[in-house]
């Protein structure tokens, strides 16, 4: 008996190092994604302002009429027809921007170092997570320590998904590393939690399912979030272009080198709807639990109340996409508020108010 | 609308087409309504092509009632205000609004004590905030989820929710009875796009794309030159089902609400309890409830057993609840089970749950000629985590005094499982765990006042009507009992005796919610509901094939989504492709420019080649075909 917490502790103080040295490799691919954001700005880009200057803007575009593609030179030719795409009316036709690396190869270097960092300290990071869930003999979500750390992990794990499944996402790395520091940081240092095993009430395999599922809704729409608010940065730096102004110099080489606020959006769209009917399952399974631990699946207790906000709020924003007028910059508002309540849930119900789920640890 | 698109449909057929926006615009002249225009916008180059993708409401909400008025005019009847209310109401607009108010109307109740979560916490709050309570009273901040303001937003949004479902539906129905519209005149307009030559009749090329979308599970039938098809129509179904799915929860619930009871029973180890009204400690009960609703059931509890971390920084903390209960139903037989905090066990519909759980010492009291007046555990309320515990042991009948006068005996306990020793200074207790149990007692006699007819809580002494006993410097006679130990009264007056024994009680909320099944079984169907229509696309594929010019067929392929994605181009170059493999391209000498029938020169040759050099598949931006 003793034996065996003396390992836990040991595992348990594994832990804390595997989790403090992911916090120092996260740093150096923070410094890394730095490197290629002020390399990338000494190329000179300008293709979204040329796109949107010289074109005329997307009336030419879209009257440009008919594009029809033919095959030319013999019966040797049996390639696949190519397939044009045209945007839709009223659409600014805005090519991407090519990354924080803006073209440079210097910046690239970086950016691939700074991901090759990042993909090493969520390794650490993740090694950190089950160190600490062995310690404990459950799943490590026990407290808002463990959830914290847990939290950051899945987020940059989903990170490097969409970056192994080829998606345009590396222009979010340094948003993302940054506030997966700060995540860790606020983890460590005030909300620690002694490693120790669970009061009666958590303990049911509905914490596996209704907690896992939380935690990755969370950290997708985290995800979610950022794509959101770059792209409402982007889409004025669009229209200001468009209008003919000229937006400052700071702001044209960061903004500039992201994707086009279209790209964004639609990105954030996916990731919210795609995570919605999960975050919707979530909820669910946790009113089922607790109907088993208390005696009713519903009773509007704090944190129930705010994962219906937000359900609610997320609800409305696929709403508001379908909604005319209230598409583009609204919606996107809709959505950042949507994960605000997210995040209020998480950090303001645990430690302001007064709720039965109150097993913060701190 | 479908007046228009019939009419948009026949001309497309004919491919004399291009619809004119300002034909279609005059056609409806009289009785256009605002918000239409913006409609056509979309529309407008894909004639009814690009109608009825989906079943959403239009945006077509005047924002005054003259705007969309039965007859646009500017007087309008009660009716007339009727109808554009309830379109006012039905509209995704007002949807979306009614939403967002019932997500912030849902904050209040968060952040302020509710009565139906703690009611004692509102009344601390009532006590704390003098001016504000009332005003909180008022607008029922305490019960912001039965509140009429509250429910008021979401009855409006369910009525909107049917409002908005049924015509839908019907909508729907139509749309799976009728076929894919044709193709519209300029497939080059639509956001995915295609064509090669082939030297294979246009007959031919249609029937072999009517075989090879039928196989990919398009609806697919040919309209006048071009082959029309459809998928995806589960998105739909999907989204009418969430929003079906929704009421059904709600309904479930509201049912739940109505017809539950919800009672308390606290049961000392060794004592059992019976399902019926009168057993409970309290009860409550949705207003359509009937007693006989009661399930016929006998249960006892048996043993509780609790553990605690006896070590390390959570010392005390508890780490497992069981209690160990035997129960009879109908058949009389006896069934043994174990119940934990989060396994409630469930006898014939009915859940009985395990709630809280504390000490009952055993005492016994004697008269003062020696005769036992009570004898019994006496289960006492824990007041902290460490299970201090405080309650009275009452003697109302069978004690008499020295002189043999009938009296009453009550006693203020005070119980430690884990006494800190001597020296702790308090009276509190260190560990939940029974490890140090000291029980002390204040001794009073008097009225209890229990005949009074005044309902009495059994854990508080009413000391009123009594006198407290005395000790030698005139205090009220108080003494910490270790087991075994007794506390003598004055002047013979009787004893009480701590007995070396502890029992537990448990307490159990034993509770009875039909509609729970339904509820879930709608949460089911949301979810699936949901997702259908999140990750099913609806679309639409048009394969045209005529005779050029030069006596060559030319096939143009089209496809249009209700959301541009990605995977829209993607679907139509892998039928392309197919179709292309069966119908090659024809040898041509010189790379011409083939201008399909029907489509005019706007662009001419030039930005042609231009977009072909520049643009293989070019991503697009948002959705765009999307209204
Ligand atoms: C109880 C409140 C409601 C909730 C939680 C809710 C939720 C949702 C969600 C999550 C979607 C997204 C699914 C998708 O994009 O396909 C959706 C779509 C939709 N909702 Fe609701 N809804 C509610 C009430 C309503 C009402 C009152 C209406 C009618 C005015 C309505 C009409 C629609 C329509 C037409 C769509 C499809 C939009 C599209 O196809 O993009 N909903 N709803």
């Amino acid at each position: 008996m003793t034996l065996a917490a003396a390992t836990n502790e040991n595992l348990a103080s594994i832990s804390n190092v595997l989790i403090y040295s992911a916090m120092a490799v996260y740093t150096l691919a923070f410094l890394a994604h730095i490197a290629e954001w002020v390399f990338g700005s000494r190329s000179k880009v300008g293709r979204t302002a040329a796109a949107l200057t010289t074109d005329a803007g997307p009336a030419a575009k879209t009257a440009a009429g008919p594009v029809v593609q033919t095959r030319a030179g013999g019966a040797a030719v049996l390639e696949r027809p190519k397939v044009i795409t045209r945007s839709a009316a009223g659409q600014r036709d805005v090519p991407d921007g090519p990354g924080a690396h803006g073209g440079t190869e210097k910046g690239d270097l970086y950016g691939r170092i700074a991901v090759s960092l990042t993909v090493l300290a969520f390794l650490i990071q993740a090694a950190g997570v089950l160190a600490r869930a062995l310690s404990v003999q459950r799943a490590p979500w026990g407290n808002m320590y463990e959830f914290s750390i847990t939290f950051s992990t899945v987020a940059v794990g989903a990170y490097l998904g969409f970056l192994a499944a080829k998606k345009n996402i590396r222009w979010m790395g340094l948003l993302l590393v940054a506030t997966v520091l700060a995540d860790l940081g606020i983890a460590t240092t005030w909300l620690y939690t002694e490693s120790d095993q669970l009061v009666p009430a958590l303990h049911s395999y509905w914490l596996w399912i209704h907690v896992s599922t939380a935690i990755f809704c969370g950290a997708v729409f985290y995800l979610g979030a950022v794509g959101t608010l770059l792209y409402l940065f982007r889409d004025s730096y669009e229209a200001k272009l468009a209008r003919g102004g000229s937006p400052g110099r700071f702001a044209s080489s960061v903004l500039e080198r992201l994707p086009s606020a279209a790209s964004l959006d639609k990105f954030a769209y996916r990731v919210n709807a795609a995570v919605f009917p999960l975050w919707t399952f979530t909820i669910i399974a946790g009113a089922i639990w607790a109907g088993d631990a208390w005696g009713r699946y519903w009773g509007w207790d704090a944190k129930e109340v705010w994962s219906f906000i937000t359900w609610v709020a997320y609800a409305a924003y696929l709403h508001a996409r379908a909604t005319a007028g209230w598409k583009g910059r609204k919606a996107a508002c809709l959505a950042l508020v949507a994960f605000a309540c997210w995040l209020f849930n998480y950090y303001g119900v645990n430690l302001f108010v007064n709720s039965l789920h109150g097993y913060a640890g701190v | 609308m479908s007046s228009t698109s019939r009419t948009d449909a026949s001309r497309t057929e004919t491919g004399r087409t291009d619809t004119g926006k300002t034909e279609a615009g005059k056609t409806e002249a009289g009785r256009t309504e605002a918000g239409e225009e913006r409609d056509e916008l979309r529309t407008a180059d894909l004639g009814e092509a690009g109608e009825r993708l989906s079943t959403a409401p239009k945006d077509d909400v005047g924002d005054t009632p003259g705007a969309a008025g039965p007859a646009g005019g500017p007087v309008l009847g009660v009716i007339g205000w009727l109808r554009w209310f309830w379109r006012q109401l039905t509209s995704m607009r007002v949807a979306l609004i009614l939403l967002f108010l019932l997500s912030l109307g849902a904050i209040p109740g968060s952040l302020i004590p509710q009565n139906s979560v703690n009611d004692l916490k509102v009344q601390d709050f009532k006590a704390e905030h003098e001016t504000l309570a009332p005003i909180y009273d008022k607008l029922q901040l305490f019960d912001v989820y039965s509140s009429v303001w509250f429910s008021a937003i979401y009855i409006l949004l369910f009525v909107s929710l049917i409002g908005c479902i049924v015509p839908r539906s019907w909508q729907f129905v139509g749309q799976l009875r009728s076929r894919p519209p044709g193709a519209p005149g300029r497939l080059t307009r639509l956001p995915a796009y295609t064509t090669w030559r082939t030297e294979a009749a246009p007959e031919q090329v249609r029937e072999a794309a009517g075989r090879l979308l039928a196989k990919r599970r398009f609806r697919a039938h040919t309209v006048g030159d071009a082959v029309a098809a459809e998928k995806g129509y589960l998105r739909e179904a999907g989204n009418l089902v969430f929003h079906i799915a929704l009421i059904v929860m709600l309904v479930a619930f509201a049912v739940g609400q109505l017809l539950k009871s919800e009672g308390g029973k606290l049961m000392v180890e060794g004592t059992g309890f019976s399902n019926t009204l009168t057993q409970y400690d309290d009860f409550k009960s949705g207003s359509l409830f009937s007693t006989d609703e009661l399930a016929p059931f006998s249960i006892s509890l048996d043993e509780f057993t609790g553990t605690y971390e006896k070590t390390g920084p959570q010392r005390g903390t508890p780490r497992t609840f069981r209690a160990d209960v035997t129960y009879s139903q109908g058949d009389g037989k006896d069934h043994k089970a174990a119940i934990e905090v989060n396994k409630p066990l469930v006898i014939d519909g009915t859940k009985v749950y395990l709630l809280s759980h504390g000490y009952a010492p055993v005492v016994t009291v004697k008269d003062g000629r020696g005769k036992v007046v009570f004898n019994g555990a006496v289960p006492l309320l824990p007041i902290d985590d460490k299970v201090s515990s405080t309650g009275a042991i009452k003697v109302m009948d069978g004690y008499r005094d020295k002189d043999g006068k009938r009296d009453q005996l009550g006693f203020a306990a005070f119980f430690v499982p884990t006494y800190g020793g001597k020296g702790s200074g308090q009276m509190f207790s260190q560990f939940p765990g029974l490890e140090f149990p000291v029980l002390n007692v204040g001794a009073y006699h008097g009225s209890l006042g229990v005949d009074s007819g005044l309902p009495q809580n059994v854990y508080q002494l009413d000391t009123r009507k009594m006198t407290p006993f005395k000790d030698a410097d005139g205090n009220v006679l108080k003494k910490s009992l270790l087991p075994g130990e007794t506390l003598e009264l004055p002047d013979g007056a009787g004893s009480i005796t701590f007995e070396k024994e502890v029992k537990e009680w448990a307490s159990f909320q034993i509770s009875q919610q039909p509609g729970n099944g339904w509820a879930l079984g709608g949460a089911i169907a949301a979810i699936a509901g949901l997702a259908a229509s999140l990750f099913i696309q609806r679309r639409r594929v048009w394969v045209r094939a005529r005779t050029g010019e030069d006596g060559v067929t030319v096939v143009e392929m089209a496809a249009l989504g209700r959301s541009e994605s990605a995977k829209l181009p993607e679907e139509l170059a892998d039928l392309a492709a197919t179709l292309h493999a069966a119908m090659p391209t024809a040898e041509t000498p010189t790379a011409a420019t083939p201008d399909p029938p029907g489509v005019e020169k706007a662009g001419g040759a030039e930005s042609n080649e231009d977009s072909v050099n520049s643009a293989d598949t070019v991503d697009t931006s948002a959705e765009g075909a999307e209204k």
